[in-house]
């Protein structure tokens, strides 16, 4: 059910506190001398001028970092805190300038004055590749070093991952195949755009540090920092408030270690911030060119996918290539495929670096996937939505072996999208006929002759959800209410809300008794990301096991309280009975209960800890049955006072989700991207107006309605971006177009004219009551299914994004010939 | 000798109903006078060009982009932020719409909306659609894909004009 956002009041009043707002005592500030030169050795940095300006305390080069861990990265450790002896792409921090205010900070580093010998510039995946010029002159993986499953490629040919998966035999496949259809595109370099950009605020004393940032996976940054900084896990401590958006381009290490060791160098508490610009420097996502080749059966049938992926990763790796991996298990789609070939190279050029982006590689992949299918339904003459029905996996059917079979009904998916796609087009004939005035109809006719529609589906399906790796702990107070806490980030999506409804259900209390803080690795128990769709599920998961270790907690303590055996103590609507009180009023062992909305009085079963031995109820809010004697048993509130024999005291349960039980088969999920799109084209102009989104949220529950439609709306308009506006555009050495002017994201006018949001709720999800993740899915498809409706309204598939005026109108033109 | 010119200026105005006197550098934006100096954080930052519409403040009941406003500009004007609209424990309408329609995710946005929206309300009680959807494209929303957003500002006007 849909409750209202718990971070409401704090956001409309501005009170919310993000990692911007942050500050310390005797906080300084820093500003980063950034490298004006794409590719070049580093032959002298003079900052002396910069030293002696008002207000400096510190001027910080990479020489200046002694033995500090210079360099950082997750899977390939080669990201230098500042620029050691060459930088590597334009804007790339080269040295650190700490001043007591924002402004002292700006106008010194203007003074540092830097001197490069130039290189080559290699900012295209292409050219990388086939330069014996190197960004990168020494390999940096270790011998062994694995991050997942990802090895890092151990080359230094410009190459900062290559990964391959295949079964049968693709080529052979091929040249047996009835058609052949080929589509080759080329996905933008695209920026992610949170609003609060990245910032991070880093206290170094002796033994310890102090970070707050807006990191999506504050305990990944703590394990780099503390490797960096020689330091314990536990001496190192990352606080996440608030974020402003974070949609994967905060993942991982950004800013934080150029915080840290400014604080180092300086002797003080020090923030870094960045203007637009340097949050472009600073991550990207992964441009992709990407070639697939289908072939089909005389029955249109799929025989043989082959597809090659192109990564443009920039200067570092960072997530990249996981990126690339994911891309790959997501290239091919939800369809039957006998023989496959996927391979795929992460190239490092002299750009910014490219990390996770929502999506994670899916919609770069499904950019030419799907638009494929369309080709193929064109060349076939077989409908596209039939094309996919006849190719596409059943629930259960294997995507990948040996990874979780299929937990969604794509089928049916697809029909809900034509159903909507129908109706609105039905609906437009119908509105224009039933006016009866012939002076309307001719209006429309005319205005349609310079506008021509077209409409099309896509269809994705991304091993989502991540590692199967979180800790919960529920504190429940001694009035009955409770602290939950997680190291979920909050950038948006509403985990602290959602969370909070399953800790309330599982308690049997209302969402007002639980209260959910932000993310503090000194205090928040450990949580892998927050990313990969994976909050509600994974972390649910681990609520729903720290629910049901809080009631065996209370069963012990009322058994110890009242001197019986805890065999002897149950736990049924929410309160805690000797079983002799309740042997004759219950039936139904471990039945889980619906009780929103009865405040855990006692209505309905209690859906954790049920009768017996701790067994774990489902919470499924079937034939819940009703202890009528409500003055039989204890309120947790009254077991918790009673044993510690006064108005005090708490107490906790703790839940653990790692690969085992409902998570033990990868991944977690399936996270099902399905969607439907109809536009229109101007002839004159070639401006695409999107006519009718549908989206299907096949989330196997909705925790909270309200949020999914959010994340599915919130995500398909940053496909509608992707595949319409937003392209960051490199001239030579230099990104000609780091700001919000020149870098168009979608605004509140371009909203589609109609929208239509299913959700589908299946319960076919590992999560709890049956729910799956959403935050990603509803991007990964919208790309390809724009770039298809507008080749099915112009004549011409696109082959590149996004389709801006001035390329739609060359399609136009093209078609013409 | 002419003297060199001044680098801080004295401004004189009234924020949220408050009388501010207060020495600033000519250069100080009004957003950093808000953020940094006054501790009013609920104004954000973010594009820095205008076109986003994150840090919209209400100078004189017009809106303005306070991180392209020089502080000293305030001089003798009367501001409003997003901190100034509550009546104590009342939220202002457009407050209540935006909770109410779920139109918010992040919220880093939602101060600089809520701000236009209440200029638009306070020119236009009886905005209509277009009005409502002219006067909001210049606020970006990088979250919610702006249907809600366009629903509180909407409720909120009929709720005002109710009244």
């Amino acid at each position: 059910m849909t409750s209202p956002r718990s971070d409401a009041w704090e956001k409309v009043t501005g009170r919310a506190r993000y990692a911007v707002d942050a500050v310390l005592p005797n906080m300084a500030h820093a500003a980063v001398v950034r490298s004006e030169r794409a590719h070049a050795y580093l032959t002298g940095i003079d900052r002396a001028e910069a030293e002696a300006a008002p207000g400096v305390i510190a001027v910080v080069t990479a020489e200046d970092l002694g033995d500090l861990g210079r360099r950082f990265g997750h899977i390939v450790p080669d990201h230098a805190i500042l620029a050691v002896d060459k930088v590597r792409y334009y804007g790339e921090p080269v040295a650190v300038v700490v001043a007591e205010t924002p402004h002292q900070a700006a106008d010194a580093a203007e003074l540092v004055w830097v001197d490069y010998d130039d290189l080559p510039a290699l900012t295209d995946a292409v050219t990388a590749l086939a330069s014996d010029v190197l960004i990168h002159e020494q390999s940096y993986v270790e011998p062994g070093q694995k991050f997942l499953d990802v090895a890092p490629a151990a080359s230094t040919d410009n190459i900062a991952h290559r990964n391959e998966l295949a079964w049968g035999d693709a080529e052979a496949a091929l040249a047996a195949a009835a058609t052949v259809v080929e589509t080759t595109t080329t996905f933008p370099l695209v920026y992610g755009y949170a609003m609060e950009t990245y910032n991070a605020l880093a206290d170094w004393q002796p033994g310890s540090l102090h970070v707050v940032s807006t990191a999506q996976h504050p305990l990944m940054v703590r394990r780099e920092l503390a490797r960096m900084f020689s330091l314990p896990l536990a001496a190192v401590r990352v606080e996440v408030p608030y974020i402003g958006g974070g949609y994967g381009s905060k993942s991982y290490t950004k800013l934080e270690p150029l915080a840290a060791a400014a604080s180092w160098a300086a002797g003080r508490p020090v923030k870094v911030t960045t203007d637009v610009e340097a949050a472009m420097y600073t991550t990207r996502a992964d441009g992709a060119l990407v070639t697939v080749r289908t072939g089909f059966d005389a029955d249109a049938r799929i025989c043989a996918r082959d597809i090659d992926i192109r990564f443009d990763t920039g200067a570092y790796a960072d997530n990249s290539p996981l990126v690339l991996t994911k891309s790959i298990n997501r290239s091919f789609g939800p369809y039957r495929i006998p023989n496959l070939r996927v391979r795929g190279v992460a190239a490092y050029t002299n750009t910014s670096p490219a990390s996770s982006y929502r999506g994670f590689g899916a919609p770069q992949a499904a950019l030419a996937g799907e638009l494929n299918m369309d080709m193929a339904a064109d060349r076939l003459g077989i409908d596209p939505v039939e094309l996919r029905r006849r190719n596409l996996l059943a629930p259960g059917d294997t995507i990948i072996d040996g990874k979780r079979p299929l937990d969604a009904d794509l089928a049916a998916d697809l029909d809900a999208i034509v159903f909507a796609l129908d109706q609105h087009a039905f609906e437009r004939d119908a509105a224009v006929q039933a006016g009866g005035d012939q002076h309307a109809a001719d209006q429309h006719d005319a205005v349609d002759v310079g506008i021509r529609r077209g409409r099309a589906v896509a269809v994705t399906a991304s091993d989502a959800g991540a590692s199967p790796i979180s800790t919960a702990q529920v504190r429940m107070h001694a009035d009955g209410s409770v602290t939950l806490l997680v190291s979920s980030t909050e950038m948006g999506q509403g985990s602290r809300t959602a969370l909070a409804q399953i800790a309330a259900r599982e308690l049997c209390v209302s969402i007002e008794a639980v209260a959910v803080g932000q993310s503090d690795t000194r205090f928040t128990p450990f949580e892998w990301t927050t990313g990969a769709s994976r909050t509600t599920t994974v972390v649910g998961l681990a609520v729903q096991a720290a629910c049901a270790d809080l009631w065996d907690n209370l069963r012990v303590k009322a058994a110890e309280s009242a001197g019986v055996p805890v065999d002897d103590v149950v736990v049924h609507g929410g309160r805690v009975h000797l079983a002799a009180e309740v042997s004759n009023t219950v039936s139904g062992l471990g039945a889980g209960g619906d009780v929103v909305g009865e405040h855990g009085t006692g209505l309905g079963a209690g859906a954790a800890g049920a009768l017996g031995a701790g067994e774990r109820g489902t919470g499924a809010a079937d034939a819940a049955p009703v202890v009528k004697d409500s003055g039989s048993g204890l309120t947790p509130a009254e077991v918790i006072r009673q044993w510690f024999g006064a108005d005090a005291g708490e107490v906790v349960g703790v839940g653990v989700v790692r690969r085992d039980g409902a998570t033990a088969v990868l991944p977690p999920f399936w996270e099902i991207g399905a969607v439907g799109v109809e536009v229109s084209v101007d002839v004159a102009t070639g401006e695409v107006t999107v006519e009718h989104l549908v989206t299907v949220g096949d989330v196997g529950h909705a925790v909270n309605p309200d949020l999914v439609k959010g994340q599915d709306l919130g995500a398909a308009t940053q496909g509608l971006g992707i595949a319409l506006w937003e392209e960051m555009v490199y001239d030579g050495e230099q990104l000609t177009n780091p700001n919000l002017v020149e870098y168009r994201v979608p605004r509140l006018r371009d909203t589609p004219r109609r929208i239509t949001s299913v959700l589908a709720e299946r319960g076919d999800g590992a999560g709890p009551y049956g729910a799956k993740g959403a935050g990603e899915g509803a991007l990964n498809p919208v790309p390809a299914a724009v770039a298809a409706a507008v080749g099915r309204a112009v004549g011409v598939w696109p082959t590149e994004l996004p389709l801006t005026p001035p390329r739609v109108w060359s399609l136009l033109q093209q078609a013409q010939q | 000798m002419t003297a060199p010119a001044p680098t801080s200026t004295v401004v004189r105005c009234r924020i949220n109903g408050r009388d501010v006197e207060m020495l600033v550098p000519v250069r100080l934006t009004v957003a950093e006078l808000l953020r940094d100096r006054l501790g009013l954080t609920g104004t954000k930052v973010s594009c820095e060009m205008q076109v986003c519409g994150v840090c919209t403040v209400l100078v004189d009941g017009n809106p303005v982009s306070s991180c392209a406003t020089l502080a000293c500009d305030l001089d003798g004007t009367e501001v409003l932020t997003v901190e100034g609209l509550a009546r104590g424990r009342n939220l202002h309408p457009v407050q209540e719409a935006f909770m109410d329609a779920n139109a918010l995710q992040c919220g880093f946005c939602t101060p600089g909306f809520i701000m236009m929206a209440v200029a638009l309300l306070d020119a236009h009680p009886d905005a209509d659609q277009a009005e409502v959807r002219e006067w909001m494209d210049g606020n970006l929303c990088r979250c919610t894909g702006y249907a809600p957003i366009e629903t509180a500002v909407t409720v909120a006007a009929s709720r005002m004009d109710a009244q």
